[in-house]
């Protein structure tokens, strides 16, 4: 029966959810900028009202070219349909507002984004959303944590900013125990690198600002859905599986077996909340995925040239990259992310002039940054070109060393995101830096 | 909506309404992995257009209970279900597996049938010993050929039940939670050896008292659409050819609505 099979990835990152438009024969995907759609009768409007047909009626519940964006990141994640939104953090906040209300629970890893980590700690909690956060590696915590009312396990593929690598197979079999199921921010990483659904984890979603547009012009975000979690079984979501008062009384577990979480989450998180993507973000998204690989191959292989070339640098006291033997989840990055562990990391300065060996200053730090010449000094990552932030000087800058310490930074830490330039450049640049905080 | 048949739970999705036995049924029979969700906008579109339906999960499917059934006891599972319904009269549609059940079904329920019609179909519906055997060694890979073969786009549009789905994905993970579901055994053996092993026609045909439509996929490599001869010669049916493949309910929602309402509308005019 050879010959019939699911296409390979770079396959569909350029055809699934298009095909050339019927109207008019365009091959690209058209940006269909349009607020609205034409009903064919009244009979055809209320139809799609009702959800008795599929089509589109307003573009913040579905676009078409969004529809295109969500159907490839979905094919792309062995899912059953996605969701593009304003952003990451509105994927996220998609995410968790459809499945859990105040009094609600989440058990979610330390090693998070910064803004992640504000929405669950300070904003949610606002709103009578609880988590709890625990240590990735810890196993036997994130068991520990949940509670009657936990409604999520969340944690990203690699974690911020140490590249934790989060053990999908181990703790999403924790969470299908107690009938929840586990989330991933798979930014980092995207389907090239890892499939987090096929691991085990039941929602996925990606800031596609980052690697997917992957040309630092755009912010957006995709939720997607894996359709394997069984909500009804689990007796923890009354949202998907009770009529919703909000929509005819529609029992969303009953419409679709696979996709209720989706249905809910347009049907009601895109329609209320409304952060939705425009289509001519879509549309840049989509010009990003279709290189996708070939610009993940090469953000991996510049990032191993980079690494190695820090990793034996005397003026570099550590670098945190899980291909590394020295990083704690190297065997476990073996197994799960055999293509490679992305193009973020940090690193450690070394102390000054090689005179003692403890760790930089904020002014080494700040001084290699400024002597640097190709890195772009801003707030993203997953650019084409390189970038980098001191985030003791920066994102974190109001913190003592004491409280850098405890978030796993130093004064010395450097973030970089490895670009698509030719990699000897970036290395020379890197050298320069690196002896002008020798200097400092 | 439950009822009670043989001390099993036997689950049918009523299209969004509560049901209404004095309207004229349709009774929708999902394939081989499936369940009732298959027809999830053909069945809500008529629930809420004066159909009483009745889209059904067949035993050990979904949210049904009991165990996998042939093709003729599903048929006669689907005429006691009808008849435990009250329903006076019904349309009998039935998707791939689910049409040769529907076919039996009509047979049963005789003057009860208003009208069958047989979607994504092919008779003998025979399965390729090689796909058999695969099933028994990696049932997940027998999933994904048949998602493969079952596709003919992975660009359907408007997508089903929405747009941002994708009708592969989905289709994979229907059939993967339906054979997760059934734990006491193979529920990919029992459906595609149930289609294998179906030769009824000469049989049912004759007692088939209602008029049939196929509706077949130009580009379906399930069911081929060649395939349909002896349903042609013995049932004489109205046929119906979409630009689809076999995952018809998905590929082409709003052509396979069309061609049930004409079919509905052949009854009227009777």
């Amino acid at each position: 029966m050879a010959g019939y099979s699911d296409p390979a990835f770079d396959t569909l990152a350029l055809h699934a959810g298009a095909a050339p438009d019927p109207a008019t024969g365009a091959r690209a995907v058209p940006i269909h900028l349009s607020t609205s759609f034409v009903f064919d009768s009244s009979d055809h409007a209320a139809s799609l009202f009702n959800m008795e047909r599929a089509g589109h009626v307003y573009s913040r519940i579905s676009n078409p070219t969004c529809a295109v964006l969500e159907e490839r990141i979905a094919a792309l994640d062995g899912g059953v349909g996605a969701i593009a939104t304003a952003s990451g953090q509105a994927a996220l906040h998609l995410a968790i507002a459809t499945l859990a209300g105040a009094g609600s629970h989440i058990v979610a890893s330390t090693a998070l984004y910064g803004g992640s980590h504000n929405l669950l700690h300070y904003t949610l909690s606002r709103f009578g959303i609880e988590t709890t956060f625990v240590k990735p590696r810890d196993l036997a915590a994130w068991k520990a944590a949940i509670r009657p009312h936990t409604k999520l396990l969340f944690g990203e593929t690699l974690g911020n900013p140490g590249l934790d690598v989060l053990d999908i197979p181990r703790v999403s079999a924790i969470a299908h125990d107690a009938g929840v199921p586990l989330l991933v921010d798979s930014t980092f990483t995207t389907p090239w690198l890892m499939k987090p659904l096929d691991l085990g984890a039941d929602l996925v979603f990606h800031s596609a600002t980052k690697f997917l547009s992957g040309h630092g012009t755009i912010v957006g975000g995709v939720l997607v859905d894996g359709g394997l979690f069984d909500w009804a079984a689990s007796g923890r979501f009354a949202e998907l599986t009770q009529p919703y008062s909000g929509f005819h009384g529609m029992v969303f577990a009953e419409e679709s077996t696979t996709g209720p979480f989706l249905l809910r989450a347009r049907r009601e998180g895109l329609r209320d909340f409304g952060a939705c993507m425009s289509p001519h973000t879509a549309w840049l998204i989509l010009q990003g995925i279709e290189t996708l690989a070939l610009r993940m191959e090469r953000h991996v292989a510049n990032t191993r040239k980079v690494v190695q070339f820090l990793a034996q640098h005397p003026m570099v006291q550590g670098v945190g990259y899980p291909e590394l033997e020295s990083h704690p989840d190297h065997v476990l990055a073996k197994q799960l992310l055999p293509r490679g562990c992305g193009a973020v990391f940090c690193f450690e300065l070394k102390g000054s002039r090689g005179t003692h060996e403890g760790p930089a200053t904020r002014s080494q730090g700040k001084a290699f940054i400024e002597a640097l010449k190709i890195f772009s000094h801003l707030a993203n990552v997953g650019d084409c070109r390189s970038l980098v932030i001191h985030p003791a000087s920066t994102t974190h800058f109001r913190m003592d060393d004491a409280a850098l310490a405890s978030a796993g930074i130093g004064p010395g830490t450097i973030r970089l995101s490895i670009g698509l330039e030719d990699a000897d450049d970036l290395i020379d640049d890197l050298g320069r830096a690196l002896k002008a905080a020798q200097k400092s | 909506m439950n009822i009670d048949l043989d001390g099993h739970g036997a689950y049918a999705y009523t299209g969004g309404k509560p049901f209404d036995a004095t309207l004229p049924g349709v009774v929708f029979v999902h394939g081989a992995l499936h369940d009732h969700s298959v027809w999830i906008l053909q069945s809500r579109y008529l629930a809420h257009h004066g159909r009483a339906v009745l889209a059904v999960d067949l035993p050990a499917h979904g949210r049904s209970g009991g165990t996998p059934l042939g093709v003729e006891a599903a048929g006669q599972w689907i005429a006691r279900l009808v008849e435990a319904s009250g329903v006076q009269r019904t349309a009998l549609v039935g998707h791939s597996m689910g049409s040769l059940i529907a076919l039996e079904a009509a047979a049963r329920l005789g003057a009860l049938a208003s009208v069958l019609v047989m979607v994504g179909t092919a008779y003998p519906m025979k399965v390729s010993p090689k796909l058999l055997e695969l099933c028994q060694r990696d049932v997940l890979a027998a999933i994904d050929l048949v998602n493969a073969l079952s596709n003919s786009t992975h660009a359907a549009k408007p997508s089903h039940p929405g747009p941002g789905f994708s009708i592969h994905g989905s289709n994979r993970a229907l059939m993967r939670r339906m054979q997760r579901g059934y734990a006491e055994g193979n529920l990919f053996m029992a459906d595609f050896s149930a289609c294998d092993a179906y030769g009824g026609l000469a049989a049912a045909a004759p007692r088939v008292q209602c008029p049939t439509t196929l509706v077949l996929g130009s580009r379906d490599q399930m069911t081929l659409p060649q395939a349909v001869a002896p349903l042609v010669e013995t049932l004489k049916p109205r046929v119906v050819t979409l630009p689809a493949g076999h995952n018809l309910m998905a590929e082409a929602p709003d052509g396979l609505l069309a061609a049930i309402n004409q079919a509905l509308q052949q009854d009227q005019a009777r």
